[in-house]
């Protein structure tokens, strides 16, 4: 043909390279989307009963479960065991590189031994390369149980 | 220079392209009316290879233990974006791998390709078989469902029978006496582990000895070349053979995508040992012929006849001398023929006659 524009092999050649590419992609998307994975039942969790009244005595941590991550309950020192005033609660993933920091009762700091990163007890970083304060959880009682849950909750 | 030919140019002083290059341009295949059955070992290799990736996306998810596993499984099948696909593409594709290495396996056996100067293609090819074999039947118990946990008693049962380390085979393979939780952990490992790597080895070899000797031309063919009734033949490997493969590997994933849609593979009941046996339950398809043979000879022929079958069969080439001079032999494919009957008929009578 006279007006023909595109050379029949190239044309063919564009052809077969958006039916690779189509079929690529038509592969890679199902397998993208499985590696993620649906959202787990647990890491919604924004209230745990993190402790029983007494079982901290003022100036003590703990470290316990909240949804898939660590939390740090710590009953000031001085603190009443018995009011929700005396405790301060955090996340106990440090914000520097993750490592999960415990509470130094000879420091009354929580502490990271991962870099040596110092948190007062607001969370603010007082020494140490972590680059902002750990997040506050409320702390509330019922009955004997101590109750730890998210701001955001 | 364009940044292509720099690239070109940078890889080449290092790895010398030309020279490979050079070698793919020249690679050819034998062309002539039986050449159809080069495409099935190319097709075998491609189901291995789409049994790998399928396989280490179900390890993301996949739980190796009898209280989870079944849960696991499950779980992939109905919460995880397009687990069920994965799953099922894993499962169809392992059973048409299984079953296209016994047509490339019967092909090859007919058309004598064992013959000398092919006889560790050939034995190398056998083994490769029944590693995949060895890989059904470890794959099929990890969803710790009823059938796979009966199945599998059944299977490693057979072990016993083993002359002098028979107890201590039985255990090595159950993880104990019995078939449980140790079973499962067990065969997970030689699923992902210990099968991968040996049957990768294996398959290294087969490949290497197939590149070393190219594909074997069948004898009758040789003839009517050396008579002068036919010319020798070749096709360019690259693009005009391996753009026919690419073509028959796109067809087969459209299919297994499809079978994959349309019945997605079935879970099953969770496994528990105090559930009896249904009637006329089954192992693996490609196992049943030898499961059906021995409805009807005692276990100790039967078991010890397809040892001794397949100790045979592996060692063919040795045995065929007149396919090794290059003469045809009707023999061989009589066996070749009588034994590809015997084991369709059986599985057929063990699937549409159950009772029997």
């Amino acid at each position: 043909m006279a007006d023909e524009k595109i050379p029949r092999r190239e044309a063919l050649n564009y052809l077969l390279g958006a039916g690779v590419g189509a079929l690529g992609i038509a592969t890679l998307y199902p397998v993208v989307t499985y590696i993620i994975p649906p959202k787990a039942s647990g890491a919604g969790t924004s209230s745990v009963s993190a402790a029983k009244v007494g079982e901290l005595k003022p100036n003590q941590g703990k470290i316990f479960k909240f949804g898939n991550s660590p939390g740090i309950l710590v009953l000031k020192p001085g603190g009443d065991p018995a009011s929700a005033l005396g405790y301060v609660a955090f996340t106990a993933v440090c914000t520097h590189l993750n490592c999960t920091v415990q509470y130094r009762d000879d420091l009354k700091e929580i502490w990271c031994a991962c870099h040596n990163g110092h948190f007062d007890l607001n969370g603010k970083v007082m020494s140490g390369p972590p680059p902002t304060p750990l997040q506050e959880y409320r702390v509330a009682i019922k009955g004997d149980e101590i109750f730890v849950s998210s701001e955001e909750a | 220079m364009d940044l292509k030919e720099r690239l070109y140019n940078w890889w080449n002083e290092r790895v010398d392209l030309d020279n490979l290059l050079a070698f793919l341009n020249h690679k050819t295949v034998p062309h002539h009316r039986h050449s159809i059955w080069y495409y099935v070992g190319g097709m075998c290799l491609y189901l291995f290879i789409v049994q790998v990736i399928t396989g280490i996306l179900l390890l993301l998810y996949y739980k190796p233990t009898a209280e989870a596993a079944y849960e696991s499984v499950q779980y992939i099948m109905t919460d995880v974006p397009f687990g069920w696909l994965v799953r099922s593409i894993h499962s169809y594709a392992a059973n048409i791998f299984i079953g296209l290495i016994f047509v490339h396996m019967f092909s090859v056996f007919l058309m004598k390709a064992y013959r000398k100067p092919r006889e560790l293609t050939w034995i190398t090819g056998v083994v490769l078989l029944l590693l995949a074999m060895g890989f059904g039947f470890s794959g099929y118990l990890l969803p710790w469902n009823q059938l796979a946990y009966l199945a599998t008693n059944v299977g490693t049962n057979f072990a016993i029978m083993t002359p002098v380390i028979g107890d201590w085979l039985l255990v090595f393979l159950r993880g104990g006496t019995e078939v449980t939780g140790a079973t499962l952990t067990r065969f997970f490992g030689f699923h992902v582990a210990v099968l991968p790597g040996i049957f990768t080895s294996v398959l290294g070899l087969h490949l290497l000895f197939v590149q070393r000797l190219g594909m074997s031309v069948p004898i009758s063919i040789e003839k009517e070349i050396s008579d002068g009734k036919a010319q020798r033949e070749e096709m360019p490997f690259v693009p005009n053979f391996l753009y026919r493969d690419i073509l028959g590997w796109t067809l087969a994933l459209g299919l297994i995508v499809l079978l994959s849609s349309m019945f997605p593979w079935e879970l099953g009941e969770k496994a528990d040992i105090l559930t009896p046996a249904p009637p006329h339950v089954k192992p693996e398809w490609f196992f049943v012929f030898m499961y059906q043979t021995l409805k009807y000879v005692p276990k100790t022929i039967g078991v010890f006849g397809f040892a001794i079958g397949g100790a045979v069969w592996i060692l063919l080439p040795f045995f065929d001398r007149k396919s090794n001079r290059g003469e045809p032999n009707k023999l061989y494919t009589v066996i070749g023929v009588f034994v590809v009957i015997y084991m369709v008929a059986l599985t057929l009578i063990g699937y549409l006659a159950p009772g029997e």
